[in-house]
């Protein structure tokens, strides 16, 4: 029996791999070969998708991108046993794009069957847990605090302090909140571990939960997610009825349950306090701050919220240690993030590597530059409300600082790279207009805000008095910033600013005209 | 796809009820009745009310803040085209732009057919094969006019 390897990743899917899988399955059988087909996450190499691997003697070889129409030709070509084909990549952990990589949050993701315990288990699963139960709720945190873990979401808080300060609230109740609202563009990183690795975000979260005293779990995923809701709600039944969850967790006495929750296309619900309330059953309006989530949090009750990939980081961190973790990265980023290369790119995907690589490396080297090949002329880094940066910024080292050094930010660590066709004052009415459109209404400076934005946008790029109405957009810009409740009218100043400042040209009348 | 099924009161209130146990269960509640009669009917609001414990008003303010919940039916397909930056990068405007001419509707508009309604959507998490679209329950990566029709002819055949 051979066992073979295709992706039920969206992404694969959106490719074509159900296809390439059916495909695979009709050739073997009508050749009497024995094969099983296993459904794997993906490795990340979006590019590769759908990617076919065959397990060999000598370790996985690996196939892509392939098409249903080449599935004939690969098994004449000796697909079962590797053997040589132009859509050939060798062994999959040797692609240059992998082999650079250090996976820690990703390790098993696109190398398991996801839901399947055994496969979880054979590649380190569930040790985590097994040791924080052993250490107790202190110890854990302090290995987290050690490990330096900051909130993947965007906002870089230490992991270790919100969770101490959860475990301290007095409390009847406690919860863990995981926010999977990964609403930015560009970033899908939550999804592709959702679908490719569920156990590991059950695992972070009974850890946390554990941590903290908590005994109930919420994920709030986005519903433009239904295929990674579709795993992780058979992930949860199967951790569930092995005793991963429920009420006395592998026997620890720890009573812990987590809930799939489904937002409704509100962007805004990424933020904490309005996801906090859109799980509560209100409109997702954002909440005046303090008192703080880890104070007051759902129903009231002391919270942890954190990112999917900041829970999915926590078994390793407890299984290998706080200061293995921190071993990786630099300054005051520590550990690896995963990136996520998108847009107009060549070699597109997820790549997880310690902090430090510059975006130049990261854009030019590994992306291999743009899809179109034609020059990149702007990278939008941190999502809808992270920076433009020139190629002139491509010595800035990927790190929560030296980013916010240059008025940009890392955000969740989506990077969409355009070329040389973008318009960007376009690019600035858009982040007005998508900060209009999902504003929760709360506050002024967001909700008026970045309607005047799209208006004195349409002014600029329709050339009416161009000079005096980009003070005005600088002046809105100040008072969204400094004015806003939250981080979405705080934030949608980044992309207009740093359009505006990067590439002025675009905003003068001549360009105004010419583009008429 | 799930087909939608016209309105029943008795089986709106038998779905609330189905729910209402839950720690905060508006949104649950919300979505299950999307999923059986395909949009949010007016008088589901009432009902919820008196379920919750909740005024009117305040149900009616959940169901309009949140851009899934459709208060009209809605055709007998849904495209969803992703209206993102990084789809936005790999000229997902214009694609947009262009087949919604060819049908003569505007964004959340159906078909005179009523067999296909087009929304925008911000970001499906595939911004590495962009640009991208849900059509029903099929993702769809690497977008062009070509394939977004072949693809909505399929459903509609």
């Amino acid at each position: 029996m051979t066992r073979i390897f295709v992706s039920k990743d969206a992404a694969a899917l959106a490719l074509g791999a159900d296809r390439v899988a059916a495909k695979i399955a009709a050739e073997a059988q009508a050749r009497g070969a024995a094969v099983e087909i296993i459904r794997t996450g993906s490795r990340g190499m979006i590019f590769l998708e759908p990617l076919v691997e065959v397990e060999t003697a000598g370790g996985r070889i690996g196939y892509g991108p392939v098409k249903a129409s080449d599935v004939a030709a690969l098994f004449d070509a000796g697909l079962l046993s590797g053997g040589a084909h132009v859509l050939g990549i060798g062994k999959t952990e040797e692609h240059p794009f992998f082999a650079r990589q250090t996976r820690l949050t990703f390790a098993r993701c696109g190398i398991i069957d996801p839901v399947s315990l055994d496969d979880y288990a054979a590649l380190g699963g569930w040790r985590g847990l097994q040791r924080a139960i052993e250490i107790g709720p202190a110890a854990t945190i302090a290995e987290v605090t050690k490990s330096g873990l900051r909130g993947r979401g965007g906002a870089g808080f230490p992991t270790g302090i919100k969770w101490k300060t959860v475990a301290d609230a007095p409390a009847d109740r406690r919860y863990v909140v995981c926010n999977a609202d990964e609403g930015d563009s560009g970033t899908f990183a939550d999804r592709m571990i959702m679908e490719g690795d569920p156990f590991a975000l059950i695992e972070g979260m009974t850890i946390a939960a554990i941590a903290v005293g908590a005994g109930k779990g919420y994920v709030y995923l986005r519903s433009e997610y239904p295929h990674a809701a579709c795993t992780f709600e058979e992930a949860l039944g199967v951790a569930r009825a092995a005793g991963y969850l429920g009420r006395d967790i592998l026997g620890s006495g720890h009573a812990f349950d987590i809930e799939l929750r489904i937002g409704a296309g509100a962007y805004v619900c990424g933020e904490e306090t309005s996801l906090l309330e859109s799980l509560e059953g209100k409109r997702g309006v954002v909440r005046a701050k303090p008192p703080l989530p880890a104070h007051k949090g759902l129903f009231e009750r002391p919270t942890v919220v954190n990112n999917v990939l900041s829970l999915v980081a926590i078994p390793t961190i407890l299984d290998r240690g706080g200061e293995f973790y921190a071993g990786f990265g630099v300054g005051r980023s520590r550990g690896t993030m995963p990136l996520q290369i998108a847009g107009n790119i060549r070699f597109g995907g997820l790549f997880e590597t310690a902090f430090g690589l510059t975006l130049g490396e990261i854009v030019e080297e590994i992306g291999g530059g743009t899809a179109s090949g034609r020059p990149v002329r702007a990278v939008q880094c941190g999502g809808p409300l992270g920076a433009y940066f020139p190629p002139a910024f491509f010595d800035t080292p990927f790190d929560y600082e030296a980013f916010a050094a240059r008025d940009g930010l890392i955000g969740h660590g989506g990077l969409v790279v355009f070329d040389d066709t973008v318009e960007m004052a376009k690019m600035a009415r858009f982040a007005m207009e998508f900060c209009a459109i999902e504003s929760c209404g709360k506050c002024t400076p967001c909700r008026i805000g970045s309607t005047r934005g799209v208006e004195v946008m349409e002014r600029i790029i329709g050339g009416v008095k161009v000079d005096e109405n980009i003070a005005l957009l600088e002046d809105l810009c100040q008072t969204m910033k400094f004015g806003s409740l939250c981080a979405l009218g705080g934030l949608a100043p980044y992309p207009v600013l740093s359009a505006l400042r990067h590439f002025p040209e675009d905003f003068s009348p001549r360009h105004a005209l010419a583009a008429e | 796809m799930h087909q939608a099924t016209p309105w029943d009161a008795a089986r709106a209130e038998a779905i609330v009820s189905q729910h209402a146990g839950l720690e905060g269960p508006m949104l649950p509640i919300l979505h299950a009745l999307q999923h059986e009669f395909g949009h949010v009917d007016e008088a589901a609001a009432p009902l919820i009310a008196k379920a919750l414990n909740l005024s009117r008003a305040e149900v009616h303010g959940v169901i309009t803040f949140y851009h899934d919940f459709r208060r009209e039916p809605a055709g007998r397909h849904i495209l969803k085209l992703c209206r993102g930056e990084a789809c936005q990068s790999m000229g997902s405007e214009a694609l947009a732009e262009d087949f919604l001419a060819k049908l003569g509707i505007d964004w959340h508009g159906s078909t005179a057919d009523g067999e296909l309604t087009v929304e925008p959507v911000f970001c499906l998490g595939l911004c590495a094969c962009s640009p991208a679209a849900l059509l029903d329950d099929e993702v769809i990566g690497r977008l062009d006019a070509e394939s977004l029709v072949e693809a909505v002819d399929a459903v509609r055949a």
